[in-house]
This record gives structure tokens, sequence and C-alpha cells, in this order.
């Protein structure tokens, strides 16, 4: 970044006394002199998925500060739903978390059927607990992939990528959109499943679990690997919940909280039989480890709904012009990112009269300059990919 | 650009070498990946996955910087707080340089057609060579544009004066 202004005089740098000391070699800053760095990483920068922008502050290699700037990818959701019908916002909502958006509607959905007094038959609630684990198998299997490019290593990013199409091709052949599948109906989903697609689905979770085992060889296992993940970034417990991250980030410091179990029940995920992983540590590495099993777990509650699919129709009965009666309602779910959630109120119309949006990355990412503070450079970015955002998820 | 200070492509080259240029420029596209939202995904998975790999086609994906790049994807929401980022880093790009729009978003503002603070269109702030629709377009599709691009690159010179205008950095319509 230019700027005529020395980096001291910047808002929101300014330095704590006695913190240049203890960061920096004394002796060395003296024979050479350093002087601070601002270092500017994004608004378009391969790290930081999309378009996070970072102001960090060196001292050698060192942060001292670090100022996550985020709005680049504010769309207005929030606005935008008070003129849209509540079949339209289904499409929308599909778009902020792209990874996940099958598991984003479902949360909206709900509350839409909450206030209108309609449950969902019982297949259809199935197969929504099953693309809602597809898609969290297909958005952590990216994170797993990418996960090796933050270290360095290019190989398991191709092999996440080429894995997740045969997830993406169930997605597909179930919804007809390989990305965003706006599936989800008002009182159940729209199509039943094809014919031959739980054959399919068998054999690609298969391949999931294989290319997990992949990972773990050679990631975790990986003494590179762990010297560049284990003790960094850590986050303790009870400062992440105090900050509101959720998710695989507050399971791997050792909180055991998942909304599927612990929170109020929806979907079917009370008959299913799960485990819930944390890990200890708190760090970079940990936050790897649970997002590895909770694939393998995701894949385990799939096979376990393809073998007790429930039979019946997929719609329940819904007037032809969804009006949804006054009221409000939250709901939060947990998604692949995190705790997410809505609080819609209604005034009677076909539309809501305002929607709050929850969504988990934001909360993720600002304890971003507490954590980032005191690492070096490149373990920025291996923070960065662990934390795992979405830019879309940030901003809304 | 020595052969436009030489005034080599204002004399008309020879067809023969004009063909020749166009051949290896086609063939060695640098391109800057601008992913800002969910197209980005389907670009990643056009260039890193084994299914579509896109460096079959002689697309490079990995510049360092915008100043190595000849050809920049703008693929997802553009909105307003970035557009001067966008201008800046096509401003750039050296000539001659080309520009994909992948995505609603970026065509025309897409499913955000009414947002406060969603740019409809990235064509108000730089020009674009290739339209993608779709939301978002498929992986195919963006090998379908760079193909449509690579096309357009070899007859570039022959029998128009686009080529000349393309080194010199000027806008260029194409019917």
């Amino acid at each position: 970044m230019t700027t005529t202004q020395p980096p001291s005089q910047l808002p929101g740098f300014e330095v704590e006394a006695g913190s240049l000391g203890s960061l920096a070699d004394a002796r060395l800053a003296v024979e050479l002199d350093t002087g601070d760095m601002i270092l500017n990483m994004g608004p378009q920068h391969p790290a930081t998925h999309g378009t996070l922008r970072l102001v960090v502050r060196l001292d050698g290699e060192r942060v001292i500060a670090a100022d996550p700037v985020i709005g680049y990818m504010h769309r207005g959701y929030e606005k935008l739903t008070e003129f849209r019908t509540y079949p339209q916002i289904t499409t929308l909502i599909n778009r902020i978390d792209w990874l996940s958006s099958f598991a984003n509607e479902v949360p909206f959905i709900h509350a839409a059927e909450q206030l209108m007094g309609i449950e969902a038959p019982p297949r259809a609630q199935h197969i929504r607990t099953l693309l809602t684990e597809l898609s969290r198998i297909a958005t952590i299997y990216l994170f797993l992939g990418e996960m090796g490019l933050q270290v360095g290593a290019l190989t398991p990013a191709f092999w996440g990528f080429r894995d997740r199409e045969h997830v993406l091709n169930l997605i597909e052949g179930a919804t007809g959109g390989r990305f965003h599948p706006n599936f989800n109906r008002i009182g159940g989903v729209k199509d039943d499943l094809p014919w031959g697609w739980i054959v399919e689905c068998r054999a690609a979770m298969k391949r999931i679990l294989d290319g997990c085992d992949d990972f773990e060889d050679v990631l975790v296992g990986n003494e590179i690997f762990q010297a560049r993940t284990r003790g960094v970034g850590i986050i303790p417990a009870e400062l992440g919940a105090a900050y509101g991250v959720s998710g695989a980030n507050l399971r791997a410091s050792g909180v055991d909280w998942d909304l599927r179990r612990d929170g109020k029940p929806y979907l079917s995920y009370n008959e299913l039989d799960f485990k819930v992983w944390t890990h200890q540590d708190g760090d970079s590495f940990a936050r790897y480890w649970v997002r590895l099993q909770e694939t393998r777990e995701s894949v385990r509650m799939v096979l376990q709904l393809l073998d007790g699919l429930a039979s019946g129709p997929v719609m329940a009965k819904v007037p032809r012009i969804i009006k949804v009666p006054a009221g409000e309602v939250w709901v939060e779910t947990e998604n692949p990112l995190g705790q997410m959630g809505y609080y819609v109120v209604s005034k009677g119309a076909i539309g809501p009269f305002r929607v709050k949006i929850r969504s988990a990355s934001f909360s993720n990412v600002s304890i971003l300059p507490w954590l980032l503070r005191g690492l070096y450079v490149p373990d920025v970015v291996t923070v960065l990919g662990s934390l795992y955002f979405i830019l879309g998820d940030i901003d809304r | 650009m020595g052969l436009v200070e030489k005034g080599v492509l204002s004399r008309k080259p020879l067809k023969p070498v004009t063909w020749l240029l166009n051949y290896s420029r086609k063939y060695s596209l640098w391109m800057f990946q601008w992913g800002l939202a969910c197209c980005a995904i389907e670009m990643g998975a056009a260039l890193a996955s084994p299914r579509f790999d896109m460096m079959r086609l002689g697309v490079i994906p990995f510049p360092a910087s915008p100043r190595q790049a000849d050809l920049v994807v703008i693929s997802g929401t553009v909105t307003d707080k970035m557009v001067p980022a966008i201008k800046r880093l096509y401003e750039q790009m050296p000539d001659p340089k080309y520009v994909i729009s992948m995505g609603s978003c970026a065509n025309c503002g897409g499913p955000y057609w009414d947002s406060y603070s969603v740019t409809k269109g990235v064509d108000q702030v730089i020009p674009v060579d290739i339209y993608i629709p779709g939301c978002p377009p498929r992986p195919e599709a963006l090998l379908d544009a760079v193909v449509m691009l690579q096309e357009r690159i070899q007859q570039e010179g022959l029998g128009n004066d686009e080529l000349a205008a393309r080194w010199r950095g000027e806008p260029v319509e194409v019917v």
C-alpha cells in the first residue's frame, strides 16, 4: 500500500507501549534499523478465498496488527429479501455461502414452514438431510484439498477438485443444478430422487472415503504439514465462543457443540447415529483434523439415510400462492461453515417484512485481528485457510 | 511494444506473418483469474479439476501479476467497492488484452439486479470481449469461451485493422 503517512499514524495501527520490544528481536532491530511495514493482502489474493482484504502491519516478518477489510462482496441480501416473495428468496440465499448452497436453503424454508404450520413429509425430510450432507461433503472436501495448497502442496488441491465432482454429479442428478440446486420448496422438495441415484450415491461415497484416507496419509501424517500447522493460530475455547466462532472451528478448540445434535431438532438428524468430533488443541492442525473426521461422519450419515429412506410423497399440501401468516421466528442450523440462522419477520404478505441473516463466516473472521497478532507472514495464509470462510458468507 | 512503435503493424504486415503471430499468441494465453464469487469455484474447477483441465487449451492460469497477463476472467459479482481495484488491475495489463466476463453477475448484475451495492455489469467499467451466461456457468462454458476467444485472436489483422488497434490499446468493435 502506498501511503504518505507514516504507518504509526494510520488509524487502527496504534502501537501499544512495549509491544515492539517483546515481539521482535531487539538486537537485530537496532542493527538493521527495521521499520514497520504495511502489507496489503487483497482484495484480490488467492489465499483469501476471494475478496477479503487484509491490511497487515509487519515488523520484519512478524505481524504486529492485522485489520480485515470486508464488504467487497456485499450484495445487500437483507434488503433484497424485502422485495422478493418467499419462493424467490430460496434462489437468492443459495448464493450466500456458494459452496454449500443446499444447506443455506434449509433454515429459511424451515422458518417459512414453521410460520405457516406446515410439516414436510418424511421422505422430503430425508432427501433434504441427504442433500445437506452431500453439500457438506462437497464443501469440506474442497477445504481438505485447498489446505494442502496453503502450505505449498499442489497435488491435494487437484484431488479435492477431482473427487468433489462425484458429489456434484449426485447433486446435479437429483436437483438439476450442479452448484445452486434451488430444490427446496415450502412444504417439501421439488422432485423425487431419480432412478439409479442411490446406487451411484453409494459408489461415490466409497470414493470419498478413499479420498479421505489419501488426505490422511499425505497431509495429516506429513511432517512438513504438521510443522506448518501444529501450534499455529490457537483459538482458546472461551475466547472463540466469546467471538462467536462456531462450527468446526470451535469444535477444534475442544467445545463439544453441534447444532445437529444439541440444537432444536431439525431435518432427520435425531434418527441418525453420528459422532461429533472434537480436538483439544485449537490450532490449524486441529481444524483440519476435525473437518476430515466430519467428512467421514457425513458419509456415514448419507449411507444410513440411503438404508432407511422413507417412502411416500415428497410434497405436503400447500396453497398455490404462498402467503405466510404474521409472526416472527428464529431458525438456526449447523452449516458446513458453522452456525447459520435466519430471523424472519412476517406481516402476512407474500414476502417477508424483514430477514436477519446470521452467517457463520462473519463471526469466524472477527477473531482474525486477535488471532494473527504475532504470527509470521506465511502462517497468516495457513491460518486463513484453516479458518475456512467464504466471502459471500461474510459480506452477504 | 516495439512492433507498434516501428510501425510494422500499421504497414499491413504479410498475411503469413500475422497468421503465425496470432497462432503463437492464441495458444499461450496467460490468464489472470479474478475470482469473486460462485463463478470463481467453477473457474477453479475448470482449471484445477482433471475432469475439465483447461491447460490443455494452452491457457496458463498462474501469472504472478496482472502485468504478465493477456486475459482476465472476471468471474462473479462486481460490487461498487470492488470497481476501483478492477479498473486499476485492468490498466496494469499490457496490450493486447482480453476480458471474459463470466456469469450473470458480471454480465448484468444477475440476481442482484436491484441491489444497491452491486455494479450492474462489469462492462460499465472495462471493455468485455466474451460474455458467458449462466448462474454460475458450467466449466465447459468457460472452456467454450476460451476457444471462441482463440478463434477471434486467430482472425485478428487478417483482412481488418483490428490487430494494430489492439496492440495500440484502442477499443475494438467486432461485428
